[in-house]
């Protein structure tokens, strides 16, 4: 029945004008704060770095597998289970054990509670995969065993860049996980990431190890060169302090030298050692080694008990600035590798804005003016609906502060397009029954009985096809379908409770006029 | 009313043969894949130098040694797409293309965008790409089966893979780009094409249950015509919204807004003349209909 109660007439007209008032709240600064939610623009509209890591997390895994073999060897040793060849290879733990052994090793490695090979109470499936080869035993990484490695190392180099970033101070940065093994950043309003993405190249791994000539180090020694590339020394694997040791770091002005360095604080536990190796070390080379290469490698003149210390090596300020950062944030767990790299300037942006408003203008007044030539009075029913369906379709982003991107900017022309359709199908319907009715309250009442089913199955196709962009989609095309999928409810809404309001209240008047529309 | 029927036999010739020219066009010349699906390097600079013209910009390009670089003016004023095809780039390596350039051509530059996507990153892209279309395909035909007949949700399809297919096919021919926006087109397309077709079909199952005596024939053009102005309409306004973006939307969106305008075009002509003469062919008839309800 075309009959609207007071009171309904006044809900439509209240949520109509709060939407308003939510959607202008964008635009226009109100002096009260009752509302204060705003439409975030994405990075391809306000200008901004997206770049997407991935963690290479093959040194964790040999990590991984170097500390269990060595777990491994003590415990065999201590069960007096006798063995060979524990070795590593292929991704796996290998050692061969005696025939009569092997049960007693099964056993061990696949109990519930296994000690050394953990997992079973909470996955139902143990870290380690055993397999047996003829007199050898192989130990595998299980699915599960993968992914604790993986989500750990995610979730620590997670923090690390998050610190990273947030020394940098770039504003309201958003740091995201994505699968297992990628992080995903978002710096808005960063129009050049090319010193964010050196920080974040960095696994910035500090050690400080003895400089020797002695091939027959017991820790064992290797070649490392210095960060210029051309000159090398040995060095022993020994390690002294690393980065975890550091309490704090600073460039730092010299201002014997006028050189600028690195100065950092060591807590206790490094102070210790610190201390320990300088005094027996007095003549020594100490070389400061950061991811593999030689910073610089000073001679120690005495004892450094204090804790404090300084690291030199050609230091430009910016440099040291940003090694003091490094090592401030701590080492990643893993190198990471940017993969995705998309960066919008911010005229580029603004000028998308205004690109997109023009074009929402300029769609949004043909449509309307098209449907009133077409539709006369019916026409400005649309209309109306029209413009408060853009109201909805703002103020719902508003409201949930969703992203809006450029090709969500389309997806909101295009719901003007597409969002008087329904009505179309309404009016087409009316003017349809009205041709064998004469009563015209019960032609519109078919009418909007009738089209029912044709708006409802045509909208639903639409809205399959955006919440499957939705999930499949990423950045700004999910922008897109948020909008497309947003358009559907509103545009049903506005069609039904207040384009259908407005003509019944029409028709309520005009019960007797032929060609009504 | 217009007699649909006449053109019948004339339009699906021009649509088979549509379809087969598209098909070997995206067999035989493929498909022009932008950075997102095929890895490699995107830059949109602006000149502040009148002088700048792509071939000087080609030929400082050609001595930085980076493989395959297209180069084309984008919009208006002084702005450049350059596109670098070599993949796996190293970590710093916008950075050292945008100090040579600077240097080589001398005047300051604007980069307003830069991406890089990485080879592992474009074929995900691609293969999540093809799953959605792929998905949204399966989940309308899905539907339209659920909501009308087997014969319908077959029409439909085939109507969408005609529109699909046709809409690649000219981007194939003019080798224009595909990328993710486009994606997004397509599938916002299939979401249109198939309100297009429900409509239309809304209205035969309706007269299918009034009438028994008219055949299928005659029905689907009565449907066809009864719904004719909605038809006409909707298409007009929402290729009014289109046409803007086309126009004004800015050069981003030109991509997306010209395949959304194939799409509408082609999506309002396979309703008619794709998707109706199917049910003709199935014999669809008031029994298809009734079987169901009883």
């Amino acid at each position: 029945m075309l009959y609207f109660s007071k009171f309904r007439i006044i809900l439509v007209t209240l949520i109509s004008l709060l939407f308003i008032y939510i959607t202008s709240s964008n635009f226009v600064k109100f002096d009260d704060d009752f509302f204060t939610k705003k439409i975030n623009l994405g990075l391809d509209l306000q200008g901004g770095s997206y770049l997407l890591l991935e963690i290479n997390n093959d040194p964790v895994i040999v990590q991984k597998l170097q500390n269990t073999t060595t777990i491994i060897r003590n415990f065999l040793k201590k069960k007096d289970i006798s063995f060979s060849d524990l070795n590593i290879s292929n991704k796996s733990i290998l050692l061969t054990i005696k025939k009569i052994d092997q049960e007693k090793i099964k056993l061990i490695f696949t109990d519930k509670d296994s000690e050394i090979n953990p997992y079973y109470p909470q996955y139902k499936s143990h870290q380690f995969d055993l397999s047996v080869e003829g007199n050898k035993i192989r130990l595998k990484l299980s699915k599960y065993g993968l992914i604790e490695i993986k989500t750990s190392s995610q979730d620590q180099a997670l923090e690390i860049v998050r610190r990273r970033v947030d020394e940098v101070g770039t504003n309201e940065p958003n740091i995201l996980k994505r699968g297992n093994n990628r992080i995903l950043v978002e710096l808005p309003g960063l129009d050049d990431p090319m010193r964010i993405k050196s920080l974040l190249g960095k696994t910035a791994n500090l050690t400080f190890r003895f400089v020797t000539q002695n091939n027959n180090d017991s820790f064992g020694v290797e070649m490392l060169q210095f960060e210029d590339g051309v000159n090398e020394k040995m060095v022993s694997k020994r390690i002294i302090i690393n980065g975890e040791n550091l309490l704090d770091a600073q460039p730092q002005m010299n201002n014997q030298t006028n050189e600028t360095v690195v100065s950092f604080t060591l807590d206790r536990i490094g102070a210790k050692r610190f201390g320990k190796a300088t005094s027996t070390g007095v003549g020594k080379q100490l070389a400061i080694v950061l991811d593999g290469k030689i910073v610089s490698a000073p001679v120690i003149r005495d004892t450094i008990a204090s804790g404090n210390g300084q690291i030199s090596g050609n230091f430009t300020f910016q440099s040291a600035t940003d090694l003091a950062l490094l090592l401030r944030s701590g080492a990643l767990p893993a190198p990471l590798k940017i993969i995705e790299e998309r960066t919008v300037g911010p005229d580029l942006g603004q000028d998308s804005i205004n690109a997109g408003v023009i074009a929402l203008t300029i769609g949004f007044l043909l449509v309307i003016i098209f449907m009133f030539f077409k539709y006369k009075i019916f026409g400005l029913i649309a209309n109306i609906t029209l413009l408060v369906n853009l109201f909805f379709l703002v103020g719902i982003l508003t409201l949930f502060e969703a992203t809006l991107t450029l090709p969500g900017i389309a997806g909101i022309i295009l719901t003007v397009g597409m969002a008087v359709d329904a009505n179309v199908l309404i009016f087409e319907r009316i003017k349809e029954e009205s041709k064998n009715e004469r009563n015209n309250i019960i032609a519109f009442d078919t009418g909007y009985i009738k089209s029912k089913t044709a708006i409802i199955d045509a909208n639903i196709t639409t809205l399959i096809a955006a919440i499957i962009l939705f999930f499949m989609g990423s950045g700004p095309v999910k922008g897109f379908s948020i909008t497309l999928a947003v358009g559907i409810f509103t545009t049903l809404f506005s069609v039904y409770f207040i384009a259908r309001m407005l003509t019944g209240l029409y028709v309520m008047r005009n019960k007797e006029k032929v060609d009504l529309i | 009313m217009i007699n649909f029927n006449r053109f019948y036999k004339l339009f699906n010739l021009i649509s088979l043969i549509l379809v087969i020219i598209s098909i070997l066009l995206l067999f035989f010349k493929g498909l022009n894949f932008g950075i997102d699906f095929k890895g490699g390097t995107l830059i949109e600079l602006r000149a502040n130098d009148k002088n700048i013209t792509v071939t000087s910009l080609r030929d400082s390009f050609k001595n930085m040694n980076l493989g395959d670089v297209n180069i084309k003016k984008f919009g208006n004023k002084n702005d450049f797409l350059i596109k670098i095809e070599k993949k796996d780039t190293s970590a710093n390596a916008i950075e050292i293309i945008k100090k040579d350039l600077t240097e080589v051509i001398g005047s300051s530059f604007n980069f307003r965008r830069v991406e890089n996507v990485g080879p592992k990153v474009s074929s995900e892209l691609l293969k999540s790409s093809i799953i959605a279309i792929a998905l949204s395909l399966a989940a309308m035909l899905f539907y339209i089966w659920i909501r009308f007949e087997w014969q319908f949700s077959l029409g439909a399809i085939l109507a969408l893979f005609h529109d699909v297919i046709i809409t690649l096919g000219f981007f194939s021919l003019f080798n224009f780009e595909i990328n993710l926006s486009i994606v997004a087109a397509v599938l916002t397309i299939v979401g249109y094409s198939m309100n297009d077709t429900v409509v239309i079909y809304d209205r035969v199952r309706e007269n299918l249950r009034k009438f028994s005596d008219i055949k299928i024939f005659e029905l689907t053009n009565i449907s066809i015509n009864e719904t004719l102005s909605r038809t006409i309409i909707t298409s007009v306004t929402t290729l009014l919204a289109l046409f803007s973006i086309y126009l004004f939307g800015g050069e981003i969106l030109k991509g997306f807004s010209f395949a959304m305008i194939m799409g509408v075009i082609f999506g309002t002509y396979s309703s008619i003349y794709i998707a109706n003469p199917i049910l003709v062919k199935l014999r669809v008839s008031q029994k298809t209909i009734l079987k169901e309800e009883s």
